[in-house]
């Protein structure tokens, strides 16, 4: 039976549990961080030795861990890009900018067990040399970051953080950083800007890969909230155990937020790849199905800017046979393992592990509509694609659903579309344009049908368009 | 525009040998460029897509893009296909049938049947790139980036003041299509904003590339300007309650490729393709920018700076910038005077010369100007040797600043020492000259370029004189107090060279016609020197130069010819 697994939010959620340290110790808290510190530098069977730090940057590569901010990137290859050698402090920064629409999972940890964070923070400096590390965390949060910043303090009583932790000769600081309101801000560049205290520009890489020239153009890791929690278990089970979690290359737990048109909307904390979005949407144990009398339309399977997937859908994925070769399985939607790898085989990404179901109530076309304006509020504006193409969309949309469309307007938005995707310094563009590629793509005729309903209205009544309508900013 | 360095500047020459060379591959033709190359520091760097691209004769078009300022990668104008050599599972290259290496063109991850385009200002090359900044794909992109750019412009050209020297125009003719699919409403944003006591502000034509950010926080040093607000309302601003006033803010109109930030001093005055282009030097201290000056029909109306990396980079500042107006004044002396009487220059040549001529050994001074050319002064100094003459320049101080500005408010005060006009401290003679006069010794003074009355010699002191001969281009205590005034050209109207506090030896042309009868300064001087030392034998100021520096041992060596637009260091 499909269930949660309970690994980040294993305390969280537990009758009477606090953000306190106190709490947190009662709950095996910090184990962890004396584990890793005591950590014995080891000879591998090759003859190689590794000090103890290696060990642990060793254990996370090996645990498989990828990034739960979006990209999904290897964690312990994002810590073996650090340049180690440049002479130049290495700092840690905590993605808790989480932004993304649809997406309400690292607000859990934060305010409600931002000891697991702080942990695995600690954790994570101490195995990368960082004694400076910053929580950039988005500004709608204040609750959070007043908790973050009590819980620092406890955890810098107990010995846990700041000079000689745990009598191990290494000092470690952390501050938290409150974000202004700026989705584009948990971009690790335009967050590095931000930071610096400038505006959050995304920076250009090449050169400014933040592994090497980062923070104050020194060495620097951006990490997930979640995956930085994560590191904290991959030291207390060892990379072995934690690997047998999930699936392989999609190893661990994963909080997946859902929500939309299903019946029970939440985060649930599921091993990656064992359920299926069907079971998440439908199983009694997580969305309990689509409200009654209503049929699945489309679903938006990894935050806002995912590609849309229609009900329906069948996808062609690799599946190793009994023979060990790789087949291609037709494999419909609501089968689809919710994973890394099969989501991006479907054309489309498990980005931040937000669902959000729509039902056959919803016009896409306002739907989109809607992100659209999302995001042409959030471009920054600093590459010329974007900056100018995401506004026009979100313009070409506005009309569309306020009686001033085109037949042609599909194609028209798919021209803006197609313009931006990977054409600017960060990715935004795809962020904006995939919406409208994949909304456009796959229901080709609603877009067309208000179109040219529009049209025929203005035909029939002689008043010309005046294409006047925008978007409020 | 051909000469100014608006928005256009060379990239700096490549550092001497050894230079590491890879292969690579434009547009199908193989070319060997240099791995590193000058950033916008001077310091080497890997060498980019689109420096490589100019070494192989082509173009990659760019907005945000400078070779002086540092690499923003903004404005997405240069964005140019490419393929690198491909590597097999085994990390080894993969060759096709006739041995030459396979090439994997640069596609979206998500998306393999679509060409992804690099910046080709901040992406550096590797062996065996090729860069296709002619393929439809690349065409594509800049077609795309244009149209993204012109769909919230006012495209108001036909009263904008930079067209003419506009690169939205002319990237959308070279690069652009003939229509927008653009529909909706544009954009609005604040016009004419009054960013500084000489730049206005029409953020509706900002295409946002930011150079003039980085101009003013990076090289100026002033972190004067931001962005404000999001997206496609982006706009650039002073920030608030600070104006935009530093003593460099007009290099950003050069460096602004479009219409948005305009000079308060040239907007509207005249239309830029109407301008005559004249390599000049900028005199209002020792440094010696390198100018153009833009002028019509005689009238100057702006100078703008020229790239000279050994000078000004491509740099000038507001003071000497503006500081043009004099040229056309209406007072600018343009009769020979003798006695206050209008003259003819043969009648009052006559005069001078005989009267020098006779003139007693010692009783004849000369103050010349740091202001003149080298060639007059060094026939100033002939012809004061030959009277055994004192000799001074007047000097004229006052601050320098950290990035261009000297503290020598001369251009040509070096000229001055090499020729032995004046000494190693300028204006040091000038009160063994006034006790002279004082107590009778010198009974004549000839004076070029200033007002002496300000320097040490007084109105009444002046009135001793027996002669009082004076050269200038606008009235003053001293022209006024003359026996014969002599009217002289602006650097504008005459050709000559300086020689900048660094010892640069720099040549500047004609401009504009002199006003009146006002003739150069080392015409008549040459006239007088023939006519009072007997010696001949130049008639050009090519020649009047060739002879200067075999005979001044500060020049020696240096040719008319050897010295281009970019100058030479002079021996001292």
């Amino acid at each position: 039976m499909p269930q949660e697994f309970r690994l980040i939010l294993k305390n969280a959620d537990l009758p009477g549990y606090a953000p306190d340290m106190e709490c947190y110790l009662r709950h095996g808290g910090y184990e962890a961080l004396k584990k890793a510190v005591a950590t014995a530098p080891r000879e591998l069977p090759d003859g190689k030795k590794q000090t103890s730090q290696e060990v642990i940057r060793d254990e996370v590569l090996k645990s498989g861990l990828r990034g739960r901010g979006g990209a999904g990137f290897s964690a312990g290859l994002k810590w073996s890009f650090v340049d180690r050698r440049s002479g130049k402090p290495i700092y840690l920064i905590c993605n808790a900018d989480e932004s993304e629409p649809g997406t309400f999972k690292d607000r859990q940890i934060l305010h409600k067990d931002p000891h697991q964070l702080i942990e695995g923070m600690v954790i994570s400096c101490w195995a990368n040399d960082c004694k400076l590390a910053y929580i950039y965390i988005r500004g709608e949060m204040p609750k959070a970051a007043k908790l973050l910043n009590v819980a620092l303090k406890e955890a810098r009583d107990k010995g846990f953080l700041g000079k000689n932790i745990l009598g191990s000769g290494f000092d470690c600081e952390i501050h938290v950083h409150r974000g202004a309101g700026a989705y584009i801000c948990g971009e690790e560049t335009g967050l590095i800007e931000s930071l610096e205290g400038k505006r959050a520009y995304p920076r250009i890489k090449p050169p400014y890969f933040p592994a090497v020239l980062g923070l104050y153009m020194c060495p620097t890791i951006v990490n997930n909230v979640e995956t930085l929690c994560h590191v904290k278990h991959i030291v207390t089970m060892g990379s072995a155990e934690y690997a047998k979690l999930g699936t392989p290359n999609n190893t661990g737990t994963r909080i997946v937020s859902l929500s939309g048109d299903v019946k029970r909307p939440g985060y649930y904390e599921i091993e990656v790849g064992k359920v299926t979005l069907g079971e998440l949407i439908n199983h009694e144990n997580f969305g309990q199905g689509l409200k009654d009398g209503r049929s699945l339309k489309a679903i938006i399977p990894g935050g806002s800017s995912s590609k849309v997937l229609k009900a329906g859908e069948v996808f062609k994925l690799n599946r190793k046979g009994a023979d060990g070769q790789m087949t291609k399985v037709d494999v419909p939607l609501l089968d689809l393992p919710y994973d890394f790898d099969s989501l991006q085989q479907a054309g489309t990404m498990s980005g931040s592990s937000a669902i959000i179901v729509m039902d056959d109530s919803r016009s896409m076309v306002e739907a989109l509509a809607n992100l659209s304006e999302f995001y042409a509020h959030e471009s920054c504006g600093q590459c010329t694609p974007c900056r100018e193409g995401a506004l026009w969309m979100a313009k070409g949309l506005h009309r569309l659903t306020h009686g001033e469309g085109r037949k042609q307007d599909a194609d028209y938005l798919q021209h803006i579309a197609q313009n931006i995707q990977g054409r600017t310094i960060c990715a935004f563009g795809e962020a904006a344009a995939w919406p409208v590629l994949s909304f456009v793509k796959k229901f080709r005729e609603e877009f067309e049908a208000r179109g040219a309903a529009d049209e025929a209205k203005h035909a029939s009544g002689g008043a010309p368009m005046k294409m006047a309508a925008s978007p409020k900013h | 525009m051909s000469n100014a360095a608006t928005t256009e500047a060379k990239p700096a020459a490549p550092a001497p040998p050894p230079v590491e060379k890879i292969k690579i591959k434009v547009d199908g033709r193989e070319v060997e460029v240099p791995k590193m190359l000058p950033n916008w520091q001077g310091k080497l760097e890997a060498t980019t897509m689109l420096q490589a691209v100019q070494i192989a004769g082509g173009e990659v078009p760019h907005y945000c893009y400078h070779p002086k300022l540092p690499v923003a990668g903004n404005c997405r104008m240069c964005l140019v296909e490419f393929g690198t050599p491909m590597m097999g599972p085994d990390r080894k290259p993969v060759f096709n049938e006739d041995g030459s290496p396979k090439i994997a063109k640069s596609v979206l991850p998500y998306e393999p049947s679509t060409p992804r385009g690099a910046i080709a200002c901040a992406t550096p090359i590797s062996p065996g790139m090729e860069i296709y900044p002619n393929s439809s794909a690349t065409k594509q992109m800049r077609e795309a980036v244009l149209e993204s750019l012109l769909i919230n412009h006012p495209l108001d050209c036909p009263i904008c003041d930079q067209a003419g020297e506009c690169k939205l125009q002319e990237y959308s003719v070279q690069h652009g299509q003939a229509g927008s699919n653009f529909v909706e409403a544009k954009v609005h944003k604040p016009k004419a904003v009054d960013l500084g006591p000489r730049i206005v502000l029409d953020d509706e034509r900002c295409v946002l590339c930011t150079r003039c950010i980085r101009f003013t926080k990076d090289i100026a040093g002033d972190d004067a300007l931001g962005i404000v607000n999001r997206g496609s309302y982006n706009t650039i601003a002073a920030f608030p309650g600070a104006k935009f006033d530093n003593n460099y803010t007009l290099n950003t109109v050069d460096l602004c490729p479009v219409g948005a930030l305009t000079s308060k001093d040239f907007r509207f005055q005249m239309r830029v393709w109407f301008l005559k282009e004249t390599k000049s030097l900028c005199t209002s201290c020792g440094t010696g920018c390198n100018t153009v000056i833009g002028s019509r029909e005689g009238k100057v109306y702006r100078y703008e700076p020229r790239q000279n990396d050994a000078v000004n980079s491509t740099w000038m500042c507001d003071s000497g910038r503006l500081n043009y107006k004099w040229i056309g004044r209406e007072d600018r002396l343009q009769d020979v005077l003798v006695r206050g009487q209008k003259s003819t220059w043969a009648s009052a040549l006559k005069e001078i010369s005989e009267k020098l001529s006779k003139a007693a050994s010692g009783s004849v001074a000369v103050i010349a100007s740091a202001r003149q050319t080298t060639e007059e002064l060094y026939l100033l100094k002939k012809l004061a040797t030959k009277l055994g003459a004192l000799t001074d320049s007047v000097a004229r101080m006052g601050e320098a600043d950290k990035l261009l500005v000297a503290a020598d408010k001369n251009p040509n005060s070096n000229g001055a020492r090499l020729t032995g006009i004046a000494g190693a401290e300028l204006g040091s003679a000038i009160s063994k000259i006034a006790d002279g006069i004082h107590s009778g010794a010198i009974k004549t003074l000839v004076v070029f370029g200033d007002d002496v009355t300000k320097a040490g010699i007084s109105a009444d002191l002046l009135a001793k004189l027996e002669t009082l001969i004076v050269s200038d281009i606008l009235p003053n205590a001293t022209t006024k107090a003359a026996h014969y005034v002599l009217p002289g050209c602006a650097h504008a109207e005459k050709r000559g060279t300086f020689v900048n506090v660094k010892g640069r030896l720099q040549k500047f042309t004609k401009a504009v016609e002199p006003k009146g009868d006002a003739r150069p300064e080392w015409e008549f001087l040459h006239e007088l020197v023939h006519n009072v030392t007997g010696q001949n034998g130049f008639i050009s100021i090519e020649g009047l130069f060739n002879q200067m520096a075999k005979e001044v041992p500060g020049f020696a060596g240096i040719e008319w010819a050897q010295v281009d637009d970019q100058g030479v260091n002079t021996i001292s």
